[in-house]
Formats: C-alpha cells, sequence, structure tokens
C-alpha cells in the first residue's frame, strides 16, 4: 500500500506491505538509522520518536497508521548544526556511552520537556520508565535532562 | 596544565548524538547492497532428538533464497580430536562437550540453532522460518546445577557425566574445628542476561576471495582469527570491522557461533548476508551470565578475627562450555577477598544442563566471588554479633603488606581497604544511619531501614601478557592518527586516547583521530574485556607517543642543527624548538614533513607484568517496606579505587553503570525456566531489566591509589562497579528485616522473596 | 518481531468502522491504539487478516461533562484521560489510573476504549470502571447497546462484544463519596500490576486477582457493616482465583490484596 509520512520535515511516499513498522520504515525506506530496535515487546524505547510531536514507540506503529502524520527523529533535531538543548545537555553531562538506547532516550526527553518543563528528578526517572539504558545507569541521563530542563524554559 | 586528570567531555557524543550511532544493522556500504537476510530457525524445546527437517513448505514462499543445515556444513573441516579436558584457557571444550554450529542430530537448549533461512528481505525470514518444519522428540530435562551433579540425565552420553570440570573443593576440616564460630550458608548467585541494548549483528560478504564480516564485537583481530580458524582460512583472507557497538559486557568477545555460521553461508552461498537477532532471540541465544550455587563456610573467634573460609562452587555451564572453567576458576582465586584470611579452601565443579550457555558478563567470575565472602562476613559478624563494618575493618589485608600473595595464587599489586571502607562509611553518614535504624525498630515502622556494606578487591587485566597494540602516526598537516588494539563500544576511548596523545605531544584533540576495530587497518590487537584496555590499550598508546616523540626530536635536531639534548617540545604549544631559543620553533607538521614519507610513525604493544587489583567499598541504604517486602534503593555510596583517574567524567560513567547492573542482580533481575526447560523470561516484557525510576542517584567519592605496573599507574574500572554493588544491596535488604529473625535472602531480592523470608522467620521465632 | 501479512484499511466514520467488520468477519481486528494488538501481532499471537485502523475516528475522543456523569469517547487516549481537568475534578481516580498506564510513549497512543476491549485483567482501567460503576456503549450494524460493566469483562481476554462490535462511549457516573484511592503493586514502574487496588468511596476493585477484574464484594460487605478499613480488608482475597506466575504466588497476591485494600481505604477516608 502506499503510505505518505512526513520525516524531519521532509515528505516521503512509498509503496510498503501493509505490516511494515514505523521503525522500519524510517531505517529501510527513509534511510535514517538513528533510530534503533531494541526489543520486541514495546518495552525498551530505543525506537522512540515524535509522531504529531508526542513521543511513540516506533516498533508499535504501523507505517500506515503514521501516514498523513509528521514523524521526527533525533536526526530531525538539531538546526544548522547546533544541536537541540537536549543532545547538548547529553554531551555535557555525558549522558550516553555505547550511544543505542540514545536517540530513543533524546527524544522521550524532548517530549517530557514539552509536557512538563520542570520535572523534579522523580518525575524525569519516571518518565524514563519506557526508556532502558544497560550503560549509563541513568545517573547521567537524568542529569542531562534536568540540565537541558534549566536551558529550554 | 597537563590534560590528565581533567574532565573533558567525549569527543564520540556529536556523532552519535546528531546522526546515531552505525552499528552493524546500520552499516550501509557497496558490497551489501545486494545482501540477502538470514534468519536463524531456534530450537523450542530444550532437550530433544532431531528426528527429521522439512523446509519444502518454506523453500516454496516467495523471496526464499535457500535453508541450510548442518547437512550443508561439508565443506568445514570436522573439529580436531580433543579429550574435551579443560587446558585452562578460555576456549570452548571440544571432545565429548563439542557445541555443532548448528544442531546435528540433537538439540540441547531452546534457543540452540538447527537451520538458516535466506531470504531477499527481513520480513520475509521471518515468515519463511515459521515454517521449517523440524521434528524433535523430547528428552528428559537437565535444570540447575545440583540436577546436573547428580548424573541421572546426561546431556552428553559420550562423556559419560554432566561434570566436565572439577577442582574439587578440600575439606579439611580442622581449621574450623580450632575456630569459636562457624557459619555456614547456601548462596544462589543467580542466571542473568547481559542484555546489551544492541544485540548480535553480522554481515558478511566474500567478494574476489576476500570475506568481510561485520560483527558487533568487543575485538576484531581475534573475532579474525576465530573465523579463519572455524572456517578453515588464512587471516589475511578475512577482514573483520567492528563499527559502533551497543554494548558487550564480555558476551560479544570475539565471534560466537552464529556468526561463524553467517560467514560460512555468505562463502557457501556466494552472496552477501545480513542478520540482526530480535530480542527474543537474544534472551535465548546469547551467553547469559553467573548462574552459581555455592556453599560457604566461615570460621573465626569471638573477637571478630576469620581463621577460615571454604567456598564450594557448582558452576551451571549451560549446554555448551564456550569458555572452558573460566568463571568459577576466577571465583576461587578471588575467593578471599580483600580479608588475611589464614586459611582459604576454593574448589569448583562445573556441570552442563539443558538452557543457554554461560559466557562472560560483567565481572565474569569475580562479582560471584566477592558476594559470597560479603555474605559470609555479614553472617559470621551477625553471629557474634558485632557491626559489619568493624568486622570487615579487624581483617583487611594491611597496607604495608602489598604486594599480597593471596592463599589461592592472586598477587594482588597496591590496596588501601581500610582508607576506602571509612571513606564510604563517612560518606554514607553511617552511624546517623544506624541512628535511624535503631529509631524505625523501636517505633516498629513497617518501613525499615536497611544498611548493607561490600568491600572488594577485583583482578583486571587478568591476561596481562597479552598486552595491547597501538600505532601513532603523525603527517605532514599537523594530525595525529591512533590506531588502537582497543575495542571500545561505550567506554569512551578515542576521548582518552586522544588526551593521552594530547598531554604527550601537545597535539590538540581536535587534531586526533582514534580508529579501532577494522583488522585491514589494525592487524594486531586483543580487544576490550577484563577491565583491560585503559592499562594497556592506554599504556600501549603511551609508549608509542614516547616512540613518536623520540623519532620527531631526531627530526628536529637535524632541521635545527642542534643536539638532540638541547631539542625540547613544548606540550601547552605542541612547538619543538632549541631549548631556551622560541625562534626555532617547529611545527609538528613541519617536522613530520621532514621524515621520508612524510609521516612519523610507531607501532608498538605493550605488555604487563601482572594483574592489578582495583578496590573499594559500597554502602547501600535501601527501604524494606515489611508488609509487602517491596524494597526500594536510598542511597548508594561508593569507593572504586582503580588507581589513578585520567577522566573523571569516564570513570564515573563506568561507576555509575556498573553500579545499576549489579542493582540489577540484587533486587531484579534473574532468567527463568519452568520445570521443562522452557524460559520464562525471553522477553523485556518479563524479564526485569532494570529502569530508571528503580534507582537513586549514586554518590561517588574519590580515591586513587596508583598501581607501579604501567607507567600510567592505572587499573581497570570497568567491572569494578559491578562488583561491589551486588554484595552491599544484598546484605542492606537482609539488615533491613534481620532483626525480625530474617539471616538470609538469596537475589534477586524480590518482593515475593523478601516477604517470604520476613513471614518464615516470623513463623520460626513464634516456635 | 514482525506481525504476519494482513491487509490494512482505515475507517473515516464508526459506521464504515462496523460496515467493514461485517464485511471481513472473524478474519478482522479493530486497531484502536495498538498498544494491545500490535504486540501480540508481533510475537504472532495473533494473526488477523485484515486490520481496520480506528485512528482517524477523531469524534470518538472526547471527555464531556453530562451532568449526572462524565462520557469518554472510547479512542480517548490515556494521555488525555491522564491530563483531563475535568477528570481531575470529576473523576480522578480515572485520570490518576490512566497516568499508570504502561509508559508516556504508550500513553500517547493507547485508548481506554482499547484497553477496556482488550481486556487483560492485569491492566489497570478495567478495574477502575468497576469501581466506577461505568456503563460501556457500543454499536454494531444493528444499532447501539448499554453495557453495564459489571456484565462485560467474562474472562481472560473475553468481554460481552460481539465480533464486529465498536465499543464508542464509556459513561461514568460521578461517584456520590469523594474519596478514591489506586494501589498498583509492582516490582518496577513499567510493569503491569501484580496486584492492584480501585477505590471509589467504599466501591472497592481488584487487579489480577482473577481471570476478569473483580468487585472485592466481601470487602464492601464489611464496609457496610460497620467494619474498620483495615478489618473489612481482611476479606480481600474472597471470592478471587489469583494466579501464580514467576512475578508472585496466589498466596502472596492474596496477602498483597489484604495489605493494599487496607492502605487504599485508609486514604481513600482521608480524601474524603
Amino acid at each position: 500500500m502506499k503510505v505518505d509520512l512526513t520525516v524531519n520535515g521532509k515528505e516521503i511516499t512509498a509503496d510498503v506491505e501493509d505490516r511494515m513498522l514505523l521503525v522500519h520504515f524510517l531505517r529501510d525506506v527513509a534511510d535514517l538509522t538513528a533510530t534503533n530496535v531494541g526489543c520486541d515487546t514495546t518495552s525498551c524505547g530505543a525506537c522512540t520518536v515524535l509522531l504529531d510531536g508526542e513521543s511513540v514507540k516506533s516498533c508499535t506503529v504501523l507505517a500506515a497508521q503514521a501516514s498523513g502524520h509528521e514523524v521526527t527523529t533525533v536526526e530531525g533535531l538539531a538546526s544548522d548544526g547546533t544541536m537541540h538543548p537536549v543532545q547538548q545537555a547529553f554531551h555535557e553531562q555525558h549522558g550516553l556511552q555505547c550511544g543505542f538506547c540514545t536517540p530513543g532516550m533524546v527524544m522521550a526527553i524532548v517530549s517530557l520537556l514539552k509536557e512538563n518543563p520542570h520535572p523534579n528528578e522523580e518525575q524525569v526517572r519516571t518518565g524514563l520508565e519506557g526508556n532502558l539504558c544497560r550503560c549509563t545507569g541513568y545517573h547521567n541521563i537524568v542529569r542531562a535532562a534536568l540540565a537541558a530542563s534549566e536551558v529550554s524554559s | 596544565m597537563s590534560i590528565m586528570g581533567t574532565r573533558v567531555i567525549r569527543t564520540e557524543d556529536p556523532r552519535l548524538l546528531t546522526a546515531g550511532g552505525v552499528y552493524v544493522d546500520d552499516v550501509r556500504t557497496p558490497e551489501l547492497n545486494a545482501a540477502a537476510r538470514l534468519t536463524f530457525v531456534r530450537s523450542p524445546v530444550a532437550h530433544a532428538r532431531i528426528t527429521g527437517i522439512d523446509a519444502s513448505e518454506a523453500l516454496s514462499e516467495p523471496g526464499v533464497v535457500a535453508v541450510l543445515t548442518v547437512a550443508d556444513m561439508d565443506d568445514l573441516a570436522p573439529p580436531p580430536p580433543s579429550s574435551g579436558e579443560w587446558d585452562g584457557s578460555p576456549a570452548p571444550l571440544g571432545g565429548p562437550w563439542a557445541e555443532p554450529l548448528l544442531a546435528i542430530d540433537t538439540v540441547r537448549f531452546v534457543g540452540e540453532p538447527v537451520a538458516v533461512v535466506i531470504t531477499d528481505n527481513r520480513y520475509q525470514g521471518e515468515d519463511a522460518a515459521d515454517l521449517v518444519a523440524v521434528d524433535y522428540e523430547p528428552l528428559p530435562v537437565v535444570l540447575g546445577p545440583a540436577a546436573a551433579v547428580a548424573d541421572e540425565i546426561l546431556l552428553f552420553p559420550a562423556a559419560g557425566t554432566n561434570v566436565a570440570i572439577a577442582n574439587p573443593v578440600p575439606t579439611d576440616d580442622a581449621p574450623f574445628d580450632a575456630c569459636d564460630v562457624v557459619v555456614e550458608q547456601d548462596i544462589v548467585n543467580q542466571r542473568v542476561a547481559c542484555l546489551p541494548m544492541e544485540g548480535r549483528a553480522t554481515a558478511a560478504s566474500l567478494e574476489n576471495g576476500k570475506l568481510t564480516v561485520w560483527a558487533s564485537s568487543q575485538n576484531a583481530q581475534v573475532s579474525r582469527f576465530i573465523l579463519a580458524g572455524a572456517l578453515g582460512m588464512a587471516p589475511d583472507q578475512i577482514r573483520v570491522v567492528v563499527p559502533d557497538v551497543g554494548g558487550g559486557f564480555g558476551a560479544k568477545i570475539g565471534v560466537d557461533r552464529d556468526t561463524i555460521t553467517i560467514a560460512w553461508a555468505a562463502r557457501k552461498l556466494g552472496r552477501a548476508l545480513r542478520w540482526a537477532e530480535t530480542r527474543s532471540e537474544n534472551l535465548v541465544a546469547m551467553t547469559q551470565g553467573r548462574a552459581q550455587l555455592q556453599h560457604i563456610k566461615i570460621g573465626g573467634s569471638r573477637d571478630g578475627r576469620i581463621l577460615a573460609y571454604r567456598i564450594d562452587v557448582i558452576q551451571d555451564a549451560g549446554a555448551y562450555q564456550r569458555i572452558g572453567g573460566l568463571l568459577p576458576f576466577l571465583t576461587c582465586l578471588m575467593a578471599p577477598g580483600v580479608y588475611d584470611i589464614p586459611d582459604v579452601q576454593a574448589g569448583f565443579r562445573q556441570a552442563v544442563t539443558n538452557t543457554t550457555p554461560i559466557g562472560a558478563y560483567r565481572g565474569a567470575g569475580r562479582p560471584e566471588a566477592t558476594a559470597a565472602i560479603e555474605r559470609a562476613l555479614d553472617l559470621f559478624a551477625a553471629e557474634i554479633g558485632m557491626d559489619p563494618a568493624e568486622v570487615r575493618r579487624r581483617n583487611f589485608i594491611a597496607p604495608d603488606k602489598f604486594p599480597f600473595q593471596t592463599k589461592t595464587g592472586a598477587m594482588y599489586d597496591t590496596g588501601r581497604y581500610a582508607e576506602a571502607l571509612d571513606k564510604a562509611l563517612a560518606v554514607a553518614g553511617y552511624d546517623q544511619l544506624r541512628e535511624e535504624q535503631r529509631r524505625r525498630r523501636a517505633s516498629g515502622d513497617p518501613r525499615q531501614l536497611g544498611i548493607g556494606v561490600s568491600s572488594y578487591v577485583e583482578i583486571t587485566a587478568p591476561d596481562p601478557d597479552a598486552g595491547e597494540t597501538a600505532k601513532i602516526e603523525v603527517t605532514d598537516n599537523g594530525s595525529a592518527t591512533v590506531y588502537t588494539g582497543s575495542s571500545a563500544h561505550g567506554q569512551g576511548h578515542h576521548t582518552a586516547w586522544a588526551m593521552l596523545v594530547q598531554d604527550e605531544l601537545g597535539i590538540p584533540m581536535d587534531q586526533i583521530t582514534v580508529i579501532h576495530g577494522d583488522t585491514d587497518l589494525i592487524p594486531a590487537g586483543v580487544g576490550t574485556y577484563g577491565s583491560r584496555s585503559l592499562q594497556l590499550g592506554g599504556s600501549a598508546v603511551h609508549k608509542a607517543a614516547l616512540e613518536v616523540k623520540d623519532e620527531a626530536r631526531h627530526h628536529a635536531a637535524t632541521m635545527l642543527e642542534a643536539a638532540e639534548a638541547d631539542v625540547v617540545l613544548d606540550t601547552s604549544t605542541g612547538l619543538w624548538q632549541v631549548r631556551g631559543d622560541p625562534d626555532t620553533a617547529l611545527s609538528w607538521a613541519q617536522v613530520a614533513g621532514h621524515s621520508s614519507g612524510g609521516s612519523l610513525i610507531a607501532d608498538v604493544s605493550f605488555v604487563q607484568e601482572r594483574p592489578t587489583f582495583p578496590f573499594g567499598t559500597h554502602v547501600s541504604v535501601v527501604e524494606v517496606d515489611t508488609e509487602t517486602g517491596q524494597v526500594k534503593m536510598l542511597r548508594h555510596v561508593t569507593v572504586d579505587d582503580a588507581g589513578t583517574v585520567l577522566n573523571p567524567v569516564l570513570t564515573e560513567g563506568q561507576r555509575h553503570g556498573g553500579i545499576a547492573q549489579g542493582a540489577a542482580q540484587a533486587l531484579l533481575e534473574e532468567v527463568l525456566y519452568d520445570a521443562d526447560g522452557n524460559p520464562l523470561t525471553s522477553t523485556l516484557a518479563d524479564y526485569a531489566a532494570v529502569s530508571a525510576p528503580d534507582l537513586p542517584s549514586f554518590e561517588l567519592a574519590d580515591s586513587q591509589t596508583p598501581t607501579d605496573l604501567n607507567p600510567l599507574g592505572v587499573k581497570g574500572i570497568g567491572e569494578a562497579g559491578t562488583i561491589g554493588s551486588t554484595p552491599a544491596i544484598q546484605n542492606a535488604v537482609v539488615d533491613a528485616v534481620s532483626h525480625l529473625g530474617v539471616r538470609h535472602i538469596d537475589m534477586p531480592a524480590t518482593p515475593q522473596r523478601v516477604w517470604t523470608a520476613i513471614t518464615e522467620a516470623r513463623k520460626a521465632s513464634n516456635q | 518481531m514482525i506481525p504476519s501479512s494482513f491487509t490494512y484499511k482505515r475507517a473515516s466514520s464508526a459506521e464504515e468502522a462496523c460496515d467493514l467488520a461485517a464485511e471481513y468477519g472473524e478474519d478482522a481486528k479493530y486497531l484502536a491504539g495498538g498498544h494491545s494488538l500490535l504486540p501480540l501481532m508481533k510475537l504472532r499471537l495473533a494473526a488477523p487478516e485484515v486490520i481496520i485502523d480506528l485512528g482517524g475516528l477523531r469524534d470518538l475522543s472526547y471527555l464531556t461533562d453530562q451532568g449526572s456523569h462524565i462520557a469518554i469517547g472510547a479512542l480517548t487516549r490515556h494521555h488525555d484521560v491522564e491530563h483531563s481537568d475535568l477528570l481531575a475534578r470529576e473523576l480522578p481516580l480515572l485520570a490518576h489510573a490512566a497516568g499508570q498506564v504502561g509508559d508516556p510513549q504508550i500513553r500517547h497512543r493507547g485508548t481506554i476504549g482499547g484497553s477496556v476491549a482488550h481486556a487483560d485483567p492485569a491492566s489497570d482501567l478495567p478495574a477502575v470502571l468497576l469501581a466506577l460503576d461505568a456503563t460501556l456503549v457500543a454499536r454494531g450494524t444493528d444499532g447501539a447497546r448499554e453495557i453495564p460493566v459489571g456484565e462485560f469483562f467474562q474472562g481472560l481476554f473475553e468481554t460481552v462484544l460481539e465480533p464486529g462490535e465498536l465499543l464508542t462511549e464509556i459513561r461514568v457516573p460521578k461517584p456520590a463519596a469523594a474519596g478514591w484511592s489506586f494501589q498498583k503493586f509492582t516490582q518496577r514502574a513499567i510493569d503491569w500490576a501484580i496486584v492492584g487496588v480501585a477505590v471509589q468511596g467504599n466501591q472497592v476493585a481488584l487487579v489480577n486477582m482473577g481471570g476478569t477484574p473483580l468487585r472485592a464484594a466481601a470487602v464492601e460487605a464489611a464496609l457496610a457493616d460497620g467494619a474498620s478499613p483495615a478489618d473489612a480488608a481482611a476479606h480481600a482475597a474472597e471470592g478471587t482465583s489469583a494466579a501464580s506466575d514467576i512475578r508472585a504466588t496466589r498466596e502472596y497476591r492474596e496477602h498483597l490484596a489484604r495489605v493494599l485494600v487496607s492502605r487504599a481505604l485508609t486514604e481513600s477516608a482521608s480524601r474524603a
């Protein structure tokens, strides 16, 4: 079937299987490989992107469901070579090690801060319940989110 | 001012944050443009004979290129004959224990690969794999080390037993008979999943006789040797490329069986292939960690002196033994921990079971040793009614005894154990915590406070004579490239190695490129595991920098018409000059340009005489809801001393990650099987992987006790956090409810386990 | 990881959705937020041949004050239920519980109707609606009907909805008693409830103590007889059939039910 998505501001039309998952559309059709697949039970959040500005797990959305809608991936966050405050905060706070969970983590935090611009630590941790990281122990990811919340206001 | 020891954020980050890392499944390269997809057909039963494989329905599906089984592997030489005895190396056991690449006539764990399906695309692969019909005749199942050693059901009848390796524990009771107090305990160090966020992924392409394999691995060069040996090819016919790797934790050392199969299939079919495992696949088919049954016996006097300690380990190896007896061997080696115990008896048996093979996982044998001795210390302390921190203090190896040869044969280089304990307790506010605990106990508060201490030592660079390689090339544009045999998968080596080069050579970090993981560019190297990289790989970079410096000095002296002894490098500017004469300044670009070939090159390897032994103390503060058994981590304080700190940012990150994985084992994670050997935790919906709301922020204190075994004075930090944290948290949970009569709770201390322990203790005290 | 092949149909109205369901019969399943159905399909535990996407039915997403009750469109997302000012005032139990479902990403997609129709006894909202005496409105090709929540859940993943019947609205009466509490016991924040308790006034419902959400009838009877919260809570496990699984044994679940009901009743009373 034909699907028509706007990804990072660019319209992409493609003929795909009805069952194609949004995450595979992004990686294999739109050629945006930053978004990763980390599980098969909607548990890990590595595939998190924004759908119409809100965080979703793209492994549990069909490309067909997203047709006609806007998707933002981590590749679409920086503008003119300047990192988004959340990306910058991750860099400054050492919020990433292997980087595999990072795109999903960043997008989840972008969405979280949009909805709650000044979270406390507990709210950040609970807000990241759907995003697993194996490298950082979450300590610096939380610091990055809190640091970004200071900037974005 | 030197950059060493300062906080430097990572050069790796901007790319990872804006474009994303390039992991194996992201690699886009002409050789893989027409790659087909490979999907494994895996056994859904734990122990069975294969009586038939029918691929006809699968083969008639759209997009299916081939279905291959072990019968197609006639181009591979049979494994060399072997008695199956363990030779002490971390290599697969052969002979009767041998593991085939694809099952021959028997499957021995759920997840064992039986066939591979090659399709045009990934989606077709999953469809077709479902249609490969394999007939299984179930066999009785062996689960758990206790059942395994009973030898009632054998996984490998030709071996005559399930016990593949036995270094029996001495059973001399005389030292214990001489003790006032003796305590014994059975301890479970449970099986956990390594769970890197990126599972295993491989791509392979054979072109013009050269096989290129992209692998998510912790060491490209070792992987190349493994592939060469398995495929009967010369190493120079193989190129291994390790791109970004999304976590390894020991489970991606070398290449595993499935990657060999993929490389073979690509060669067999003459078609490039790609594979990326699903998480469900990963949770049954990637090697798992820990899985020991331990029996400890500890004895001493009422004044707190420990006189004797025995640990008897049964290692569950899973169905196939891929790293020999390395894990229980290291457990026994590190059995006495930080304590100066006159009599230590340690031994193990390793047995096979119908479960996923066990391999290295962050700490690899040392967390098991530390968890046992630290539990033993607390049991002993409880028995004599002494504060657990004080008992530790009375038994530490004294600071003036280093280098210290342990009774188990380890030579500890440097250590200040009492200082680490005192510092951790001070940061934690130990006395105030005990006061709060007393208050809550007196008031009968349903939410009780537990304080747990763990003092540890661990062995890093356990293979120091294997060393590490480094090549530095400074070119006539003044930039430097570092080729390292280390293989970062999140550790930040590129930043650290660039810091080392900037410090020695004065070339700014933004002019330094670090490369790893491609055997065409770096033919010799050992890789990243066992927390070896900074001490061996970093020392190699340092050594190469010194050699480049010497070569540069020689050229500069010629160019400046001065004696070498009069030529100096100002590392703050990167300029060579005659001492005291700044007008003679030469840049690196100029000096490099002077050499024939236009660049200065040093290519070295660094070996170390012995392993190093980082150490520390963790203090865990937990709150236990005694009505439900729920455990909440309130605080976690650590001292992790791994010698000189090169970049605190990187060191802290390693400690944080280690603590989280250690906490996960203490409180949450466990791989479970039902009575038929079916995995019960094969998805992330069931496997309780530690998440952000489960953890507090951590409190890390600084301590640096250098080693004299390498010029940087560094030990390995990568696994220390995991080793120290698990016992502290387990001890804290027991401590929270010890006043109710609980003396031990096995890991993970889930609410169910804690509540059961409380309930049983209450029942026992009511009798 | 990948669902087996299916045909995707997007409905542009509730009427069209029902017509499509009638056309394809048992081969078709509705897709709302997709966070109950797609995970099953990805593990190949469900393999419908036709998917009817309801995502375009924006007119089934609403939260309106109807005087004696609140009307909630079946396709209202958990996120919107959680953050609704109207519900914060009138149905704080429901708003709070919706904020406990899954994680933020799941709550941006999952819908209250989807969750209820899926009928997993471990999920939070069915028990909450049971405690609140909700009424479910469903429509099929031959009209609409109202189903009291007490009759709606039949068994594990089983409701009284006929094939092709579409949930359109959930009506929740404004509670007479102001006190409420939601106690969700999990090991980790993201987990399904090991046991959960929803209380509104003296109405008590249980999550994951049987094949369907259950009203704790024995507790309610004890409260009606004037028992204290602690004494009433002692009856929490009566009439339940909790499962034993890797998270908890039946015995432990029954113990938790008693503890959580006691805590819920106490917290509810403090809010009354």
